[in-house]
């Protein structure tokens, strides 16, 4: 892999752009690697990067049904935060928060990470007790995080209105180093560094079947062939439930549509990112202008990535209220991607039921700015066939024991 | 946007005036289950990619629960059926049948 750098910028200059290589290699299945991650996704990727960088697992294949960052790792408002209530959550999130910080650096490749700033606005009286307790527990986790008065609020986002007749701003809890990244170049990043260290991610290539043979994988068949492997780590998002179905198990999982959209680009109006969860609205600017706003997800099974037109519409009016400016706004594009409800809205990290399979789903409306610390537990999980701190939490026993991860942030939006 | 006809009522409900209920015709775990039987009855879901028997309810409605029985991956709408049964009419699960030569069945 050649590196990327100021100095290959004004090589390449001089020399009309011809040296550029390709980001990542698309080779033909091998008959057999020591992994397979099913899903080049943010989270596959991230799994398949730390297993090698971290472990020495190298001969691994990241298998993708379509193309690589596809799913909802394009689909997402890129935000990144690890304000969560529970230990678990915090623990995870602000793991994957720090990696963002260094991501550039490390994967040798421009994420983009913007440590604006989040801001969870307050607009109830419940929620303000509730995020100066998420405030207070962030403080013993290690996550900086601080409750805000409305002026504060006011100061960081001018175009605020905290009077609305129906929802007022009361307040904050603020995260100043959470942000977004560019969503696209995480994806590519890794692919490019597990490329470089050997592995292979095999695109347009959709897993067929799962092979299993005295309650372990043995293989996967795909539309490119079948495949033999002793791990099988499966992260798949939304499809979760349709692979563990050929692996003979049933997940905890529900599968439904979450959208988003981006309005007109207009001039520098927002700095920070503003999340309103009582409305079920979350808007940052990009880097190109557009306003980009988050919705609420369907409540009923979905695979068409098409959501309801009701929920823009709830969306909207309730961000109009408390951003005033955004009613002269024409909104661009508006889209939905599939995500992964668990019961208690909190991912899964776990072993299965069948031996070498490995599941890390159930990221639901969060997925994106959990990707590096997902990966980096996966990928422990995956090398040593048990959990390690980050996320030994998470496993699927913890529904038979009732031991849920009950975010109250975590209602179904807002991630 | 959905539009399931409430089988109580006979209106054609707008999505807007219903409240999904999740799958359908769950077994439920009862007293000397096992834990297996509880933790399958309390979260583990078909979530198929295609046909789904689901509930809902015509809460701003009549008020009542019903079944539909419907596509997740086109969205299309096979029939809706009273709350008072255990398993899907024979008639609708023909039907789906006819038109999905590939579906494995409701179970």
């Amino acid at each position: 892999m050649r590196r990327y750098s100021a100095f290959a910028i004004a090589r390449e200059g001089l020399r009309y752009h011809t040296g550029w290589e390709r980001a990542w290699a698309s080779p033909e299945p091998k008959k057999r690697y020591d992994a397979i991650v099913v899903g080049a996704g943010g989270h596959g990727l991230a799994t398949a990067y730390y297993l090698g960088k971290n472990h020495g697992i190298k001969n691994v294949a990241v298998i993708e049904k379509g193309w690589l960052g596809g799913g909802n790792t394009g689909r997402n408002t890129t935000i990144i935060r690890s304000n969560y209530l529970q230990d678990p959550s915090a623990a995870i999130y602000e793991k994957a928060r720090s990696l963002y910080e260094t991501m550039s650096q490390d994967l040798n490749m421009n994420v983009m990470f913007s440590p604006r700033g989040v801001i969870m606005l307050a607009q109830t009286h419940h929620e303000v007790r509730g995020y100066q307790r998420t405030a207070h527990a962030n403080a013993l986790q290690g996550v900086a995080t601080e409750w805000i008065g409305p002026q504060r609020v006011k100061e960081l986002v001018p175009i605020i209105r905290l009077d609305g007749p129906r929802y007022p701003v009361l307040g904050g809890l603020w995260q100043p180093r959470g942000g977004t990244a560019r969503h696209d170049a995480v994806a590519w990043a890794y692919a490019r560094a597990c490329s470089a260290m050997g592995m292979d991610i095999i695109q347009n290539c959709a897993v067929t079947g799962i092979e299993t043979e005295d309650g372990a994988v043995k293989a996967v068949n795909t539309t490119k062939g079948r495949i033999e492997t002793a791990k099988l780590a499966l992260v798949v998002a939304g499809h979760s439930s349709e692979l563990a179905g050929m692996a003979g198990f049933r997940l905890p999982i529900e599968s439904v549509a979450l959208q988003a959209l981006v309005s007109e680009p207009i001039k520098p109006a927002m700095d920070v990112v503003v999340m309103a969860n009582t409305v079920h609205g979350y808007m940052s600017q990009s880097d190109k202008g557009e306003m980009v706003i988050g919705g609420g997800t369907d409540g009923f099974n979905n695979y068409t990535q098409r959501g309801s037109f009701h929920h823009v519409e709830e969306t909207v009016r309730a961000l109009v209220e408390t951003f005033p400016m955004l009613s002269r706004l024409k909104m661009m594009r508006q889209w939905g991607g599939i995500v992964d409800m668990t019961g208690d809205r909190s991912p899964i990290l776990s072993k299965t039921p069948v031996g070498g399979i490995y599941v890390n789903a159930g990221w639901g409306t969060g997925g994106f700015k959990s990707i590096p610390g997902s990966g980096w537990a996966m990928a422990e999980l995956v090398a040593k066939d048990a959990p390690g701190p980050l996320a030994a939490a998470f496993g699927l026993d913890r529904f038979r024991e009732g031991r849920f991860i009950d975010e109250s942030v975590a209602a179904g939006v807002a991630h | 946007m959905l539009i399931l006809e409430c089988p109580y009522c006979g209106i054609m409900a707008d999505e807007t005036e219903l409240t999904p209920g999740g799958e359908a015709h769950l077994k439920r775990a009862t007293v000397g289950s096992t834990d297996d039987a509880f933790e399958s009855y309390l979260f583990d879901r078909k979530n198929p990619k295609g046909v789904h028997f689901e509930r809902w309810r015509h809460s701003a409605g009549c008020g009542k629960w019903f079944h539909a029985a419907r596509s997740t991956t086109t969205l299309e709408v096979y029939g809706t059926y009273a709350a008072q049964v255990s398993e899907p009419p024979k008639e609708l699960v023909a039907k789906i049948k006819k038109k999905c030569p590939g579906w494995e069945g409701w179970q």
